[in-house]
């Protein structure tokens, strides 16, 4: 078993709605509901979930860019929340970087990329700038950009080769954690690979960990060690990759991957039917009481609408849910 | 077989810019029947939504010019018709769908009236016989209580439902060939299976004809008959959506299905095609995918590719199929 890196404790988030002159606070958006999971070194930890699901707020948490409500995140097996400002700035912030979905919101359009690059190594270390723009040719190196753009725009990129330069961004400091925010999804089908295969690759060569954050279940299983299929701020399902799409435990896992499954209609006669869910993911500003996922889950009983079921341990990974006891 | 409800030939549609012609659709045939749905899959760039929009005749002015070809929908060549006689086909006979429900709907008027615009436009019905038409358009595309629906504004709606507004107004006339661009794109999964299934109920209720434009397989596996691969302007490859996935010809529609992560296998390392599509305004001489390409010939640097049948329903451009 790999070292923890990150380990996030019941982790809370709720969003005050105010109303009024007085902007008094008339309700909480749940976005994040008691979350719980571990980040190992070297390893590749992806959050699954719908819009709403309460993901991105999840990322912004840990990159520090969000308070939570409560819970706590420990960095290396410290509480980051008792760091000093000072220690912040050298113990977390560098060793805990992020990649964007967009590549074309990521970056300073009027900026060179060796600016946008190195603007992380002006930031935090006193290199001159000779040394900043030799560290940055290197990284462009290692991205398969090539020293001849860093003199270039954003512009005069595509969307995959400005992925590419984004990561080399995140890359810069060294850091042990990249958050991968939908890393892939805003590129090209035959660019996609090219980028999960360059994340797989430096992951190897510097031994980095990741968070992703994403939507497509095909990525997911492509890229991730761990994974955690998120509903309306909780998890639902949590545990091993592998053993998570062999055997999906929730209801709800078992819809997302019958949705994202690439089935001819022939093919799906003979074998598992798809399955629609009905209805939509109900408010988090008012979740439902019992299990959130019983409005559109088809093997819901009485049992769910009523009470919240605990994380078990069922094989080797983990659900909530009532059907498992 | 059933009747032929669309027919382009040789489409050329190009976008004429300070920096010379972008050749957006570059001889672009195919045909659609009644009651079939027929997937245009391709990368962003390769000129999937512009065929949609020529056959549409809402290329962005002045810039997107149809240059050759035909656009035969229901025996009628819409590129001979007026602007005028244009405007009574479209949101009639053939209509759109667009990607983004939130900037297709007018964010100040309640959804009812929206339907209602081209129910007024195209019917000819009395005002009293409006409302239940626009009333059905929702129930066509399965928006609970349609009724209390009408009134609220886009804004009150979740992405999903919106988009089943967006279909209404689509289907709101019963046209005979729907062009669907991307619809699924902006929504979540479990909302994209359930859009999905809606499409095929339609079908089955209207016969109507479906032209399907994504870049996603997923949802080409769900919902297709027929595919055509596009890649740099030009369709490469058509064929029935079990022999695109079974039995693909074309490199370049091999490479695309190799580099979708597929979730029933695990793979250590994605296939991925190296490099990028060409640019529309500097094309080589050759086959369009030849710099990619893994198995190019010579003959492929120097001469397009001609179309060949490999079967009744199945046609390809590459030199190494003969």
């Amino acid at each position: 078993m790999a070292e923890v890196l990150l380990e996030a404790r019941d982790i809370v988030k709720h969003y005050p709605v105010t109303r009024g002159l007085l902007q008094r606070t008339v309700g909480w958006v749940r976005a994040v509901d008691g979350v719980s999971f571990t980040v190992e070194q070297g390893k590749t930890f992806s959050l699954v979930g719908e819009s709403g699901a309460g993901k991105t707020t999840i990322a912004k948490a840990i990159l520090l860019l969000e308070r939570l409500t409560s819970g706590n995140i420990l960095f290396e097996g410290k509480d980051v929340y008792k760091f000093s400002a000072a220690q912040l700035k050298t113990g977390y912030r560098p060793k805990v970087q992020s990649v964007q979905q967009n590549p074309w919101s990521s970056m300073n359009p009027r900026m060179r990329v060796r600016d946008i690059v190195g603007e992380p190594l002006f930031v935090n270390t006193k290199q001159p700038k000779k040394e900043v723009y030799d560290n940055v040719s290197k990284l462009l190196d290692q991205v398969g950009i090539g020293a001849e753009g860093m003199t270039r725009y954003p512009h005069e990129f595509s969307g995959g080769q400005r992925q590419r330069i984004a990561v080399a961004r995140a890359l810069a400091l060294h850091p042990n954690l990249l958050v991968l925010d939908e890393p892939v999804s805003a590129l090209d089908v035959s660019i996609r690979a090219q980028i999960m295969n360059l994340l797989k690759d430096l992951q190897t060569q510097f031994n980095l960990s990741y968070i992703v954050i994403a939507h497509n279940l095909a990525t997911v299983r492509y890229m991730s060690h761990g994974v955690a299929i998120m509903y309306l701020g909780q998890l639902v399902e949590y545990g091993d990759t592998e053993e998570l799409f062999k055997n999906p435990l929730h209801p709800y896992t078992r819809a997302l991957i019958s949705a994202s499954q690439l089935t001819l209609p022939e093919d799906a006669k003979d074998g598992a039917k798809q399955i629609i869910l009905t209805g939509e993911m109900p408010s988090p500003l008012n979740p439902p009481p019992g299990c959130r996922f019983h409005t559109r889950c088809a093997e819901a009983g009485e049992l769910c609408s009523k009470e919240i079921p605990d994380m078990r341990q069922v094989g080797k990974n983990y659900v909530k849910c009532h059907h498992y006891k | 077989m059933s009747n032929v409800v669309l027919q382009v030939e040789d489409l050329h549609t190009s976008f004429f810019t300070r920096m010379g012609e972008v050749k957006a659709v570059d001889g672009v045939s195919f045909l659609i029947r009644e009651g079939e749905t027929f997937g245009i899959v391709g990368e962003s760039g390769c000129g999937k939504s512009v065929t949609g929009l020529s056959i549409m005749r809402l290329l962005p002015e002045p810039g997107g010019q149809i240059v050759g070809g035909k656009i035969i929908l229901e025996g009628k060549n819409l590129l001979e018709l007026s602007k005028k006689a244009m405007r009574a086909y479209r949101g009639k006979i053939v209509s759109m769908i667009l990607q983004d429900p939130m900037s297709s709907l007018n964010p100040v008027y309640q959804v009812g009236d929206q339907i209602a615009e081209s129910v007024r436009l195209h019917q000819g019905l009395p005002e009293n016989m409006v409302e239940p038409e626009v009333i059905s358009a929702l129930r066509l595309l399965r928006i609970p209580a349609p009724e209390v629906r009408i009134k609220e504004y886009p804004f009150q709606l979740s992405g999903g439902m919106r988009q089943r507004v967006v279909g209404s107004i689509a289907m709101s006339c019963k046209p005979r060939l729907l062009i669907a661009d991307e619809p699924t794109t902006a929504l979540d999964s479990t909302i994209q299976a359930q859009y999905i299934a809606l499409f095929e109920d339609i079908q089955a209720k209207t016969n109507v004809a479906i032209m399907f434009i994504t870049h996603d397989f997923g949802v080409i596996s769900r919902i297709c008959d027929r595919v055509g691969v596009m890649y740099a302007g030009k369709i490469v490859e058509t064929a029935p959506t079990r022999e695109i996935f079974k039995a693909p010809k074309h490199p370049y529609t091999v490479a695309l299905i190799h580099s979708v992560p597929r979730l029933d296998q695990k793979d250590e390392r994605l296939f991925s095609i190296e490099g990028q599509p060409p640019s529309l305004m500097n094309l080589p001489p050759g086959c369009r995918f030849c710099p990619r390409c893994t198995v190019a010939l010579d003959v492929c640097k120097e001469q397009q590719p001609p179309e060949v049948k490999i079967s009744d329903n199945h046609s390809v451009s590459c030199w190494r199929v003969k």
